[in-house]
């Protein structure tokens, strides 16, 4: 903390280096982040548009890099393909380079498809969702909306996320590593991950467990220092009961992180030491069990994917009271649920392992504390709808964002409790269905969350509007789109299809499915593409959107009292707080909002 | 667009409908739930939307009948659900006493099965319809899963251990069977079917084809083979215990604990013989771990069980 007085906030001499390099102010560091999930955004998403490609047009040339160069007459490329099938494995020889020895003749093989979903995963949990949640509106927020001038340890801080770079760089390197990358899932379950000879992949899996084990170092440095600052340094007046929402969130995740990710970080160790030194955690020769693996990869996974989703719950919660003019329904309880879902996201791992062949007693237990989470999630649904209720709702866009948010959540959280149940979840495990499920849930729920929180927070950061037109597009685009490519897939699901398959036509009763399974890959085009355009929209706006103003929406959190964009320190006096975060349309207020630095 | 489509696959074994009730329950609930609030959505939408900027809404912080409501309620339907999911799933857990067995090996990228009376078949399963049968399954490699969606049901096999599963066919013909885990480059051309036919076409089948050995006596071949006999030839002073007649029994342990002699059991005393050692004998017996495999493991275990069935001999 005596760092954190040690740097003296004064506009003072800048280096380009200092002020967006090595910075050590949040907001900037905020804004890396972003960048950062944004460009890694694109990396995942073009994975992923891959992936549906090979399931709607199996063993086809993929559109310009199979027509580029090499290209294959018809019949030619059906006598490859024979030839594929015969021996998957054995494409490697020199005169290939790297694009040919992964998509001869512009096709996917099969080895290439097994890393591409692994990675698309891999990327979009843990380089795009968790960064800019977390790191960016993290960073970014918590001081400004705690009324103070930085985190409390700002090396700690700057730290964290040149070796979230670091990870990244090890992740990529993999992509370029004889043998191809990690082809074992995001999940890695071994012996197939534990022993090269199952997959062929030699250190493209080494790196993907260091690159997370460096990646669990980053975070555990953000979640300390987000604790730290939240505990320590409230503005005068800031109680945490006056705390707004998305710092509840923000701080419940940081203590989710700071328990969860050793767990992940210890089990990635033992994983790579079975690779490389010979131990046996994992191998039955030495006595090891493969189902530790699973135990603690889920341990620390269901807690994950709460990490993935309370900020953005958190952002919806900042924003509906804002637009519909009204505090928020129930402030306490949302807080406990948030808690609740926090606590009970401990003790529902094993509704990942139904069918390992668990005692029946013990699978029923997981069922019905998977069961109880239904209990907070509704809890937080009808709140957000009670402060719709008798509003004054503004549709603005990060307003649209919000409201898809809760409706997808909706759905995504509703499919949970089909899983839940057991006896349908072995139906319906490694299916379509569930991959309908976590999509609901992280792109509708978590990236249509981010959505609003760009939209909303962009004029305090970058000083700047986004284009309301641009935005209105893109957000009609996505949300269309978005329903187009994965509420079908509950359908495949339902129908036997299974996941992480290189060729549903193999399958007689799945070619069925063939005019679905072209459907979502148009669609999910549609969805990837029209992401260019809230790129564009924001990096356009970042040097050219309209000037804002101070409070653009007129809301009472701490942050619209600062400048903007916000100096060095943030506020020009230091602000004391007088009340909670949601009196909006105070009775007999000429104003229909009241700043929490204002007295009644 | 879709030929011939139909939104489940044929309900084919005696758990298929009772699983597919509660979905068609829990599809009930979520079209109401999602339907009622996508509609309040909707109706505060165009009710509340804004006519002016400083029309002021009536501020309402909570209210608690409401919010009993809407946590009451939810956990009363999830608690319906869990009754009556669990109900299924610990009916569908233990097999009857009258099952028939198979045994399984999965390894990268077939299924390997063996029925006791000695036919083996690769990616094929042939079963009498109407006739309870449990699978004892293991895997030579990596996790795979073992999945028939016409019966609904699903059970991964695990390195180091035995997973069971049972099911009972109502309709014969035939019935797709796939490997649900992801398990490496061919996991997708990891593709069987299940056979099911009437009990005098299975019986035809069983008696046809290349004349087979029963299981166990393939197994006691094995049991020669890997010199189980010199130490266990239920004869007095041998250096191992007889095995004749304990399968199923429950015997004494060195440590004074007992277990009951189960095919995990004698999965566990080849493989790992000192962890659990019987009582009155030293722990001398070599681990088999590295040389006999899966399949063959299964062999020796269906024909220690069959000393049990004869008695002495
Ligand atoms: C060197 C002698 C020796 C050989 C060879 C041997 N065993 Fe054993 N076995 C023993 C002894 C001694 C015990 C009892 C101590 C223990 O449980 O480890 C035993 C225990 C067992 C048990 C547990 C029985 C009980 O009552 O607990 C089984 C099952 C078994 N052996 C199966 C086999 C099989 C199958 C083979 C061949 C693949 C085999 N054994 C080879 C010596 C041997
Ligand atoms: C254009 C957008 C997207 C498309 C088209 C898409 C498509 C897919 C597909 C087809 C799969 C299944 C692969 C398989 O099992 O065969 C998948 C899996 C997955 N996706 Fe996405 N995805 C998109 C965005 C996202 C986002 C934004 C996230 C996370 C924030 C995400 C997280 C995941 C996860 C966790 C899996 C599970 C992978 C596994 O273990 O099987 N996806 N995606
Ligand atoms: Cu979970
Ligand atoms: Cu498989």
């Amino acid at each position: 903390m005596s760092e954190a007085s040690a740097t003296v906030h004064t506009t003072h001499e800048q280096t380009f280096v200092s002020k967006y390099i090595i910075s050590f102010d949040h907001k900037m560091i905020g804004k890396q982040f972003l960048m950062y999930g944004l460009i890694m955004l694109l990396l995942g998403g073009a994975l992923a548009l891959m992936v549906r490609w090979q399931l709607a047009y199996p063993e086809k040339p993929l559109p310009l890099i199979g027509a580029s160069e090499n290209y294959l007459e018809n019949s030619e490329v059906t006598t490859f393909m024979d030839g594929l099938w015969d021996n998957w494995l054995s494409q490697d020889s020199d005169d290939q380079n790297w694009l040919t020895k992964r998509m001869p003749v512009g096709i996917i093989t099969p080895a290439f498809y097994n890393a591409l979903f692994t990675m698309h995963a891999t990327i979009m949990v843990f380089f795009v969702v968790m960064p800019i949640l977390v790191g960016a509106f993290g960073n970014f927020l918590i001081p400004l909306m705690i009324g103070t001038k930085d985190m409390a340890f700002p090396a700690l801080n700057m730290l964290s996320f040149w070796v979230a770079v670091i990870a990244a760089l090890i992740m990529m390197a993999g992509f370029f590593v004889p043998g191809g990358h990690a082809a074992t899932g995001w999940t890695g379950y071994p012996p197939l991950s534990s022993d090269p000879t199952w997959t062929g992949v030699d250190w493209g899996q080494n790196l993907w467990c260091i690159s997370l084990i460096v990646l669990g170092v980053s975070s555990l440095m953000g979640s300390i220092n987000y604790i730290t600052t939240i505990l320590n340094m409230r503005a005068p007046g800031m109680t945490l009961m006056r705390m707004p929402l998305v710092i509840w969130s923000l701080f419940i995740v940081a203590i989710l992180l700071l328990l969860a990710l050793p767990v992940l970080t210890s089990a990635l160790a033992m994983l790579v030491l079975d690779r490389l030194a010979g131990t046996t955690f994992f191998n039955i020769e030495g006595g090891g069990d493969p189902l530790l693996w699973q135990h603690l990869f889920w341990f620390f996974g269901h807690p994950e994917v709460y990490i993935l989703i309370l900020p953005a719950m958190g952002i919806a919660s900042e924003i509906i009271p804002v637009f519909a003019r009204k505090p928020i329904f129930g402030y306490k309880a949302m807080v406990y649920a948030m808690a609740s879902l926090a606590f009970l996201g401990w003790i529902v791992w094993g509704h990942h392992m139904f069918q390992s062949g668990m005692n029946p007693t013990l699978g029923a237990t997981f069922m019905i504390s998977t069961m109880v989470i239904a209990v907070p999630s509704a809890i937080k649904t009808f709140n957000w709808l009670g402060t719709l209720w008798g509003g004054n709702i503004k549709f603005s866009i990060p307003m649209l964002n919000s409201i898809a948010f809760v409706s997808m959540f909706v759905i995504g959280g509703l499919s949970g409790i089909f899983m839940a149940s057991n006896a349908v979840d072995i139906f319906i495990h490694d299916t379509y269905f569930i991959v309908a499920h976590i999509h609901y849930v992280v792109f509708g729920g978590s990236i249509f969350g981010i959505f609003a929180a760009v939209y909303y927070w962009f004029p305090k950061m970058f000083g700047r509007m986004m284009n309301n037109k641009f935005a209105h597009i893109h957000f009609w685009i996505s949300i269309v789109a978005f329903n187009c490519t994965f509420f079908p897939m509950h359908i495949l699901g339902v129908g036997g299809h299974m996941r992480r398959i290189y060729n549903p036509m193999q399958y007689e009763f799945l070619q069925n499915f063939e005019g679905m399974n072209i459907f979502i890959t148009l669609s999910a085009f549609v969805l990837g593409f029209g992401q260019l355009i809230f790129l564009y929209n924001a990096f356009y706006s970042a040097f050219k959107g309209k000037k804002a103003e101070d409070n653009p929406w007129k809301a009472n959190t701490l942050e619209w009292s600062a400048p903007t964009p916000p100096p060095h320190g943030n506020f020009l006096t230091p602000p004391t707080v007088y009340h909670g975060p949601y009196e909006y349309s105070v009775p007999d207020m000429e104003e229909d909002f009241l700043p929490q630095i204002e007295k009644r | 667009m879709f030929k011939e489509f139909k939104f489940f696959p044929e309900q084919a074994s005696t758990l298929a409908g009772e699983v597919d009730l509660l979905f068609y329950f829990l599809i009930a609930v979520s079209v109401f739930f999602s339907s009622l609030i996508f509609f309040l959505i909707y109706v505060f939408a165009v009710r509340y939307r804004r006519r002016s900027e400083d029309e002021k809404p009536q501020q309402i912080p909570g209210m608690l009948k409401l919010e009993l409501a809407w946590s009451i309620i939810p956990l009363i339907l999830t608690m319906i659900v869990f009754v009556w999911g669990a109900t299924i799933y610990f009916d569908s857990y233990t097999p009857p006493k009258d099952a028939m067995e198979v045994y399984v090996v999965g390894k990268q990228w077939m299924w390997h099965i063996q029925h006791p009376t000695g036919q083996r078949e690769i990616n094929e399963l042939h079963i009498p319809v109407n006739q309870p049968v449990k699978l004892t399954m293991a895997t030579e490699d990596v996790i795979h899963s073992f999945y028939v969606p016409a019966f609904r049901v699903k059970k991964d096999v695990v390195p180091g251990r035995y997973t069971t599963m049972w099911f009972e066919a109502t309709k014969t013909g035939e019935f797709h069977l796939f490997c649900a885990e992801y398990c490496g480059t061919k996991h997708s051309a990891m593709i069987g079917k299940v056979v099911v036919q009437e009990p005098a076409a299975y019986q035809d089948w069983l008696s046809g084809g290349t004349q087979n050995e029963p299981l166990e006596v393939i197994g006691e071949k094995k049991f020669q083979q890997f010199a189980c006999q010199t130490c266990h030839a239920d004869k007095p002073n041998s250096r191992g215990p007889s095995l004749v007649g304990i399968f199923g029994e429950s015997i004494k342990l060195q440590n004074g604990q007992s277990v009951v002699v189960d095919e995990e059991y004698i999965r566990e005393s080849v493989l790992e013989p000192n962890s659990k050692v019987a009582a009155g004998y030293k722990p001398v017996m070599p681990t088999f771990k590295g040389q006999v495999s899966e399949v063959s493991l299964l062999q020796i275990t269906a024909y220690i069980k069959s000393l049990a069935k004869g008695g002495s001999n």
